[in-house]
């Protein structure tokens, strides 16, 4: 710990360009001025919906990479916040409805998301390894069944529909533009989160544990404890998502949270590689601009043949998905550059 | 009433019970009261409080009938597990595609049983051709194994659309399988006097018969003979196994064949008792991950304990409380993390 601080304390003056790092400043000022080229096709569809489900596969990265316990259950988290949204605020499907303003709502739903993620988490944390991922889909696929068959609280197969985006400042916020910002806001605010708090002192020992739990509870951790909070964590950031995914449809059924989207949610975070945050939003763009495009190319029947056959390849010759496949290049373009000439 | 009262871990004192034949004796309880339940004329104040006594008895029956179908299901999930330590998620993939095979061959044919035998057989060539193929080039790392398999059931669910749609099909069961079975259970008595006697499906019967001698060969096979002694052995530590000079990948390769092939053969018995549409692989999924996860992982004797409850469950909370059925699956199940996270017949890693 002393020998980190020294090497910053060797630095003299940091500035904030280098702080923040060029590829991400790069990133972000793109990124923010991306509405001034793109229609609003390429703003919510694909850009808006690929940061929903990143910061989503982003929770599970959170846990996945920093805590070594790989969940399916996140899209069950996102779908309770949402369904929060839907009980708490308004609704046309004449089923509850408290009609709570969104500052009251939102804050209530995510707070949902959050409790039922750390419990979730604390029901498997007392296994290990791959044993989470199996209680996980049993919960995130007994969610589903029970969504559809309760109709006093999920309104059953339908679900519930019109469920509009807050209106204030005089802005619409479903519009393209300023969802779009709502999104970029969201994906960068939990990025920047995730990368700061991995090097957090919790996010160290969180990866310590990872690494040898056995160890740390001889040290003195309580392992449980600190699982328990990366699961409310991943629930606070997969909530903030299903309620931007709520916003996005207008409308939450036992479909959103279904067994595919929960593995498409696994997909995403593996393609795009589970060693860095930025892994998440790489697999979400990836998997997002195949779902749109696919449908030319093998046609919106076959699409999930395409991507299960991607989603296997990538397994089979990248295990850190693009990340690493991206990591294994680097060297060589690096040496071919020191090469000169022909 | 006094020999309840004793602590169970005054076992070790010498005097008193041990807590075995305490839970002998809460067993041998609860199994007269299910006899009672079953066979004796229910008083008027138990039939307002179950409905009645035919619908206590038919959801008993028909969770029976479930649990021995989620038996063969999951017997094959849990071998593959306790084996090779990866969960095949594509496990009900295998069960809809035994169930397709099944469907196709009973209705060119018209034998069932011909029906029965493809859907094993073919499933267990495919099992064997997975593990080779791809199970043995991940050898070690059981996370990419499983991700492997959530990949192969993506693709198998959306091939088998593409090739069967998504209609509902039911498989025709044989002549000689049709009609009930009239059972010496007295489920009312008119106002004559005449007692009525509970009617059962007779292929229904069938299928727990079925189960229970496949779940009895499974067992003897496992510990009678040399082959399951090997995958005992493998079980147990695989490394070691393979150091006193067993071919562990021959070992490996019969696992998968069973596993695959016994979720083939319950694909097309479950196919004829229900339906095989897209989705019932999701359903059988959950079902054998249940089943794993209460009964504890590689055990046998687990999955059918954990196949019986959540079959019954299931039943029960379908006839008593229609939309909760699944919660009452899920209470099991994190009842029993919450007090034996190995499960019930689990062993301690």
């Amino acid at each position: 710990m002393s020998l980190t601080t020294i090497a910053d304390g060797a630095v003299p003056q940091q500035n904030w360009l280098d702080k923040i790092g060029a590829g991400h400043f790069i990133l972000g000022t793109a990124l923010l001025l991306y509405p001034l080229l793109a229609s609003d096709f390429f703003l919510t569809q694909i850009a808006g919906y690929s940061m929903i489900f990143g910061v989503l596969a982003l929770s599970l990265m959170l846990l996945a990479g920093y805590g070594g316990m790989l969940s399916l259950a996140q899209i069950t988290v996102a779908g309770i916040a949402a369904y929060a949204v839907a009980i708490l605020g308004s609704n046309n499907s004449n089923v509850l409805g408290f009609g709570w303003p969104w500052w009251i709502a939102v804050p209530f739903a995510v707070a949902a998301a959050a409790v039922s993620s750390a419990l979730i988490g604390w029901i498997s944390v007392r296994t290990e390894g791959i044993y989470t991922l199996m209680i996980t889909l049993a919960i995130a696929t007994a969610t589903f069944y029970f969504a559809q068959q309760n109709y006093a609280i999920f309104n059953g197969h339908s679900g519930y529909a019109g469920i509009h985006a807050p209106v204030f400042w005089g802005i619409d916020w479903r519009d393209p533009k300023p969802f779009y910002y709502l999104c970029l806001g969201l994906a960068m605010l939990s990025y920047a989160a995730v990368l700061y708090g991995s090097r957090s002192t919790f996010g160290m020992t969180l990866q310590a544990i990872r690494d040898n739990p056995r160890r740390m509870g001889a040290l003195g951790y309580h392992v449980t404890a600190h699982k328990v909070f990366a699961w409310f964590l991943a629930g606070i950031l997969a909530g903030l998502a299903g309620v931007l995914l709520v916003w996005f449809n207008g409308r939450v059924s036992p479909g959103t949270i279904g067994v595919d989207v929960a593995i498409d949610i696994l997909i995403i975070a593996v393609i795009g590689g589970l060693r860095h945050p930025i892994g998440p939003f790489v697999g979400a763009i990836v998997v997002i601009l195949m779902q749109t495009f696919a449908i030319d190319i093998v046609g919106a029947e076959r699409f999930n043949t395409l991507i299960g056959l991607v989603f296997l390849a990538i397994v089979f010759v990248s295990p850190d998905g693009i990340l690493g496949l991206w990591g294994r290049i680097k060297p060589h373009l690096a040496q071919e550059s020191l090469r000169a000439g022909p | 009433m006094s020999i309840l009262d004793q602590p169970s871990s005054s076992s070790l004192s010498g005097g008193g019970v041990t807590s075995r034949q305490a839970w002998g004796l809460v067993g041998l309880l609860a199994a007269a009261i299910v006899a009672w339940l079953v066979f004796a004329i229910w008083p008027a104040w138990l039939n307002a409080i179950l409905i009645s006594k035919k619908a206590f008895v038919s959801a008993i029956l028909n969770g029976l009938t479930l649990a021995g179908l989620y038996f063969l299901v999951a017997s094959g999930f849990t071998l593959i597990f306790g084996l090779m330590r990866n969960i095949n998620l594509a496990h009900g993939s295998l069960y809809l595609l035994g169930a397709y095979i099944g469907y196709e061959v009973t209705s060119r044919t018209g034998y069932w049983l011909l029906g029965v035998a493809a859907g094993f057989t073919v499933l267990a060539i495919i099992g064997v051709i997975m593990q080779v193929f791809v199970f043995r080039r991940l050898e070690g790392d059981d996370l990419r194994q499983t991700l492997v398999t959530i990949g192969i059931s993506i693709v198998a669910a959306d091939m088998m659309l593409a090739v069967w749609a998504g209609g509902t099909y039911q498989i025709a069961t044989p002549e000689w399988l049709d009609g009930a079975l009239t059972l010496p259970i007295i489920t009312a008595v008119r106002s004559n006097g005449a007692s009525v006697f509970l009617t059962y499906p007779l292929y229904r019967v069938v299928v727990l018969a079925a189960a229970i001698v496949i779940g009895v060969g499974l067992w003897l096979m496992l510990n009678k003979t040399r082959v399951g002694m090997m995958i005992r052995a493998g079980v147990d530590d695989r490394a070691m196994l393979s150091a006193s000079g067993v071919n562990v990948h021959a070992v490996f390769a019969i696992v998968f064949a069973v596993g695959a092939g016994l979720a083939g053969f319950a694909g097309v018995v479950g196919g004829s008792a229900l339906s095989v549409a897209p989705g019932e692989d999701v359903r059988y999924l959950l079902a054998s991950l249940v089943v794993v996860i209460v009964g504890g992982m590689g055990s046998i004797t687990g999955a059918a304990i954990g196949a019986l409850l959540i079959g019954l469950a299931e039943q029960i909370g379908l006839v008593y409380f229609p939309t909760y059925g699944v919660v009452l699956t899920f209470v099991i199940m994190v009842v029993t993390l919450a007090v034996r996270p190995q499960g019930i017949m689990g062993k301690a890693r």
